[in-house]
């Protein structure tokens, strides 16, 4: 198949980036995403041009790395499938492609479609654990947890803090992600001495780093790779607004 | 090179808590004062950051990712073993042990190993008590399936989704400890030199990725935690990044490297599709549980899956292996679905594929139950393949996997490099010539949560306390040799790109050093490498500068280290002339083509010291003595 | 008080006051609601509903000052917020396709500004009596027939129709939302929680619809 790729190119951090378009002329329906843009930036190579720079790793929808917005959703049109996963399949023969990176003021663009994610990595450092040093924990089983909890963390943990959901909202809000860290560690037991704290301080250091509020449209629950729920965001607030009015947490 | 393994004396069981007795401490008081490198933080690199900075020391950990948590221990998929015996089905730390070594097929170091079992406990309790959301019963206790190798239930899993779980809390307790200021962690920062200063490790040189800055680190101990070398094969289910670089570094630095011929082969993956394709994607060997393996009976075989009839299907693992059956350890797993692909009954347009069949199981279990277990992995094959596993039995066939191989340690995870500690798959010490399903997680977190910060502070109560100088002339030298090499890629401007060279490399290990070898094979393949990197050198092309975001310049270096390192795989294939795990020599096989071990030649680790670029690397031994599993003939029939 | 500073400055705690403030003018839109479609009972009935609310000014009072205050944080705070989310994302998409984004959730600032305007004008049609000599002739209880003469002009009318369509469509998203906001959510009544707020949103915009129409059809007379 025959693709025409607008791509956002930008040198660096600074530099003033644009759009640029690229034709592919020979995509097979059966490769990946990314590595449709692995034929093309080995043109570019050997035609002695500047490869597209874009982060991607595992390559199989598990490590969160890989992050562009295709044709205005990011991740492209899959549900529930990260850039890495997609494959030509899903696109026809002389389809226009526009791929852009996350676009949010606390990711910075650090070259083409690469961004800066550490803000992030600085919101679970603000809470997003469990205070337990390593050795001197009780036997695994002394803590029995309801399956249907487990079951439930297990759907927030599922994040692969990749940004998507950030990527999605049209306010660049992080709250689906934070939400889901608060919301997997809330609903066991050994995240509740913590529990407070953890809501306020992580939610402060989101609003710190710049990311918008939600306005519930749930347009990050949809493009979510994992399909983690919005639910988790209700979740959040009720902890949050309750540790607010009702703790002893100042 | 000397070897010494510094196994500790007495009963095998009480050899480790004796040691960590016997181990010297670090005062509380004097942690703060010693600095710890930690490169990589995958499950081993983040659970030793965390823990060592939990411990007071003063950490700094490295990874080549956006964020410590991508590294690739979050691909892991279908769990980690521990002896809990919490199905009461006869389990117990002596077990686990037993299955270890012989799963490796006797070329593991037995008290690594029972070190490894007796520790595995632990580290479902930290877990847990991290919030790891482990599948459980109804009645609210931890849930275990079975695995490859084994006939008790002792993995604990969390969906299709373990490693991405174990790796998130550890991720998270060192992300505590980055917000208590007690790491400083460098993301999007590779190491590209080992600094050996006076004779031990005191350092790393490291390139921003982001950047292009090159710093310098020193450190009292440098622990590498850098994971496997798959990717040397090119196609591997590796993640793209996953390179060798720190540990042959290290290696030429003066590091042994221990047995680097063996490699895990997994034989649930997606098959190839095509020339463009960049990775493999494993299917969980939790499959194996529900799935049955089988080819056509008759060579050629063309007709649909459903239009075979059971007569004419040969569930060979089943067949072959009656008492293990489709849950036969891995290498012998792989071995079987390539036989049966040699023999012309291979399935897909390919012909590289076998069935891996849940029709059976549907209907006993129901279309439910067989989504609750592996819903996702369904849907990961669906997505990629565009077949409905649910409707017609999943193609797969073996692909590289994990690397058994690695820097030689001794029994305090030291390497031969005084002060350079290695971690998790980057090792070489609990597996042997094979890797049990589900072991590499606990192997990882047990490294990086409770072996390395008992045995690191044996090494450093010896040493001085004084902060090490980052402007010797051994860094200064380091420094130098790292940016003269991106330069050299640079300035070469040759025709060819950094991935067409690491795919005509991966061909040629894929060919001569992959599920079976011979002796022809791997002489061709040692003489092919050089001339393959010598053209490498003259030939290469990369773009750009190496001031700036450059993921080109990045594989170079890669690459050109996968360059030197695969043939020294190779040497070390030709050089066992034997059969274990996954190393298969087409030479030594049983009269039925089952591998034939040589206990009394080759019953060691074989640990390759650097003589120079172009002299023969020397090999060495570390003699393996079995006490307590007795050396026999693996059989899983 | 500074926990409570900082609650109120998070995002969290702004929309808060948002979804609180805005729960609370739905609870007058319904009393008003309620009160208006008196005008099917009869002229009397409608005056008396009138003459009643201002038996007792000092509640009177309290009550409009309550829902100024109430429409001056709702306002408040959504651009305080609003502003945050603008900054959120300097560089915008060149491309972007919404996938769940109702047309409600997407013009929930439109729609609100719209109905400002709109409530203003409202005051000066039937509160304050500035816009129309004849209304401005009218007793203060004659509500009725400020009704009927209100709602003569097809013009006015179909400004309130159009106001009265983009308010239900504000509510439609803004109940819902109300109960993601607070954290009231269980997956059993989640799916109620989300058909609440387009259904109230209907009804109550039917419901001040069928006024202007009942007068314009000749249903309502004098």
């Amino acid at each position: 198949m025959k693709l025409k790729l607008h791509v956002w190119r930008q040198k660096s951090p600074k530099a003033q980036g644009k759009m640029t378009s690229y034709d592919v002329k020979q995509a097979s329906p059966d490769m990946s995403f990314l590595e449709m843009l692995d034929v093309l930036n080995e043109d570019l190579a050997q035609k002695g041009e500047d490869p597209i720079a874009f982060d991607h790793d595992c390559r199989e929808g598990i490590c969160g790395s890989c992050s562009m917005v295709i044709n205005g959703q990011p991740h492209g049109p899959e549900q529930g499938t990260t850039a890495c996963q997609l494959h030509m399949r899903k696109f026809k023969d002389g389809d226009d492609i526009f791929i852009e990176p996350w676009r949010a003021k606390a990711f910075p663009v650090l070259k083409d479609l690469i961004v800066d994610r550490g803000a992030f990595d600085r919101i679970i450092q603000a809470g997003g654990f469990v205070s337990v040093n390593t050795g001197g924990a009780q036997d695994a089983n002394c803590i029995p947890i309801p399956k249907h909890n487990a079951d439930l963390a297990m759907d927030a943990a599922a994040c692969i803090g990749c940004g998507a959901c950030v990527a999605a909202c049209k306010n660049s809000s992080a709250m689906l992600f934070v939400s889901a860290k608060v919301s997997h560690l809330a609903l066991l037991p050994q995240g509740q001495p913590e529990k407070t704290r953890r809501v306020l301080n992580m939610v402060n250091q989101m609003d710190k780093e710049g990311f918008g509020n939600c306005t519930n449209q749930y347009e990050c629950e949809a493009a979510c790779p994992k399909e983690i729920s919005a639910n988790f965001i209700a979740k959040m607030n009720r902890e949050y607004l309750g540790a607010s009015f009702f703790s002893q947490e100042e | 090179m000397k070897l010494d393994a510094k196994i500790p004396s007495g009963p095998i069981e009480e050899k480790w808590n004796n040691h960590k007795f016997d181990l010297k401490l670090v005062n509380p008081a004097n942690k703060r004062k010693y600095d710890v490198i930690v490169v990589g933080s995958g499950l081993a690199g983040a659970s030793a950051a965390a823990t060592l900075a939990e411990l007071g020391y003063n950490v700094s950990c490295f990874c080549f990712q956006d964020s410590p948590r991508r590294a690739h221990s979050i691909a892991a998929q279908g769990g980690i073993n521990a002896a809990k015996n919490y199905q009461g089905d006869g389990d117990s730390v002596h077990r686990l042990f037993y299955d270890t070594v012989k799963g490796g097929d006797f070329r593991s170091r037995e008290a690594n190993v029972h070190r490894l079992a007796e520790v595995s406990v632990n580290i479902i309790d930290q877990c847990v008590a991290q919030g790891v959301p482990f599948a459980r019963e109804y009645g609210g206790l931890l849930d275990n399936r079975s695995f490859g190798g084994a006939q008790v239930s002792r993995t604990f899993y969390a969906k299709g989704q373990t490693g991405q779980q174990l790796l998130i809390g550890a991720y998270q307790a060192l992300e505590r400890q980055i917000g208590l200021g007690r790491v400083k962690m460098y993301t999007r920062a590779e190491m590209l030199e080992l600094v050996v200063d006076n004779g031990r490790a005191a350092g790393i040189i490291v390139r921003d990725l982001a950047t292009g800055e090159i710093t310098r680190h020193a450190g009292h101990a440098v622990l590498m935690a850098t994971g496997g070398y798959g990717n040397v094969f090119y196609l591997s289910t590796n993640a793209k990044g996953s390179n060798v670089t720190a540990a042959y570094r290290a290696y030429k630095k003066g590091a042994g490297f221990a047995n680097p011929c063996f490699t895990q082969i997994h034989p649930t993956c997606i098959p190839v599709s095509g020339d463009y394709q960049s990775k493999l994607t494993l299917m969980s060997e939790s499959l194996r549980n529900d799935g049955r393996v089988w080819a056509p009976k008759n060579k050629g075989d063309k007709r649909a899956p459903s239009q075979i009839p059971d007569a004419e299907r040969d569930y060979y693992l089943e067949r072959k292996y009656p008492s293990y059956g489709n849950l036969a350890p891995r290498d012998i797993a792989s071995r079987a679905a390539k036989e049966a692909c040699d023999d012309g009954r291979g399935v897909g347009d390919t012909g590289l594929g076998v069935y891996l069949d849940f029709r059976d199981s549907i209907k006993r279990l129901g279309k439910h139950t067989i989504q609750e277990r592996y819903g996702n992995l369904f849907h990961m094959y669906q997505k990629i393949t565009a077949e409905n596993p649910y409707e017609m039995p999943m193609r797969i066939f073996p692909a590289v996997h994990y690397t058994m191989g690695g820097l030689w340690v001794d029994y305090n995870l030291m390497s031969t490099i005084p002060g350079l500690f290695v971690l998790g798959e980057a090792n070489f010490s609990d597996h042997g010539a094979n890797r049990l399903g589900a072991s590499a997680l606990m192997q990882g977190l047990a490294d990086g949560y409770f072996v390395v910060p008992s045995t690191l502070s044996g090494y450093l109560a010896d040493l001085p306390r004084t902060s090490i100088a980052t402007d010797t002339s051994e860094f200064k030298k380091a420094e130098t040799e790292a940016t003269d090499r991106l330069n050299q890629f640079i300035n070469i401007k040759g025709k060819k790109t950094v991935d067409t060279f690491h795919r005509e490399l991966g061909k040629i290990i894929w060919d001569r050093c992959g599920m079976a070898r011979n002796k022809a094979g791997l002489e061709k393949a040692i003489s092919q490498i050089p001339a393959l990197r010598e053209e490498f050198w003259k030939n290469l092309k990369i773009n750009g500068t190496g001031s700036e975001l450059n993921q080109e310049l990045e594989r170079a270096g890669r690459v050109a280290d996968f360059m030197e390192f695969g043939e020294l795989m190779c040497r070390d294939a030709l050089a066992r002339e034997e059969s274990c795990g996954g190393h298969f020599r087409e030479e030594h096989q049983t009269e039925d083509g089952e591998a034939k071990r040589d206990d009394e030649n080759f019953a060691h680790a074989a640990v390759w010291e650097y003589k120079g670029d172009t002299a023969i690397p020397a090999r060495h031994k570390e003699q393996l003595e079995f006490e307590n599993v007795k050396l026999a003939t693996r059989s899983y029939k | 008080m500074s926990w409570f500073k900082r609650t109120l400055n998070s995002s969290i705690g702004g929309k808060l006051i948002v979804a609180v403030t805005g729960l609370g003018l739905v609870g007058f839109i319904i009393a008003h609601l309620s009160g208006n479609l008196l005008i099917f009972v009869g002229r009397e009935a409608l005056a008396e509903y009138a003459e009643g609310l201002r038996k007792f000014p000092a509640i009177l009072w309290a009550l409009r000052i309550g829902l100024v205050g109430m429409a001056v944080a709702h306002i408040g705070f959504t651009i305080k917020l609003n502003l945050a989310n603008k900054a959120a994302r300097p560089v915008g998409y060149a491309k972007k396709t919404y996938r769940r984004a109702t047309l409600a959730s997407r013009t929930m600032v439109l729609s609100g500004l719209t109905l400002l305007a709109y409530i203003v004008y409202h005051l000066l049609h039937f509160t304050w009596r500035t816009t129309d000599a004849e209304i401005a002739a009218l007793g203060p209880y004659e509500v009725y027939d400020m009704l009927i003469i209100g709602f003569s002009s097809p013009a006015i009318s179909a400004f309130y129709i159009i106001a009265t369509v983009l308010l239900g469509m504000h509510l439609s998203h803004g109940i819902s939302s109300v109960f993601q906001t607070l954290g009231i959510n269980n997956p059993k009544y989640n799916k109620l929680f989300r058909c609440l707020g387009p259904a109230l949103g209907t009804v109550l915009a039917l419901g001040f619809i069928t006024i202007p129409v009942a007068v314009m059809t000749g249903f309502v007379t004098r």
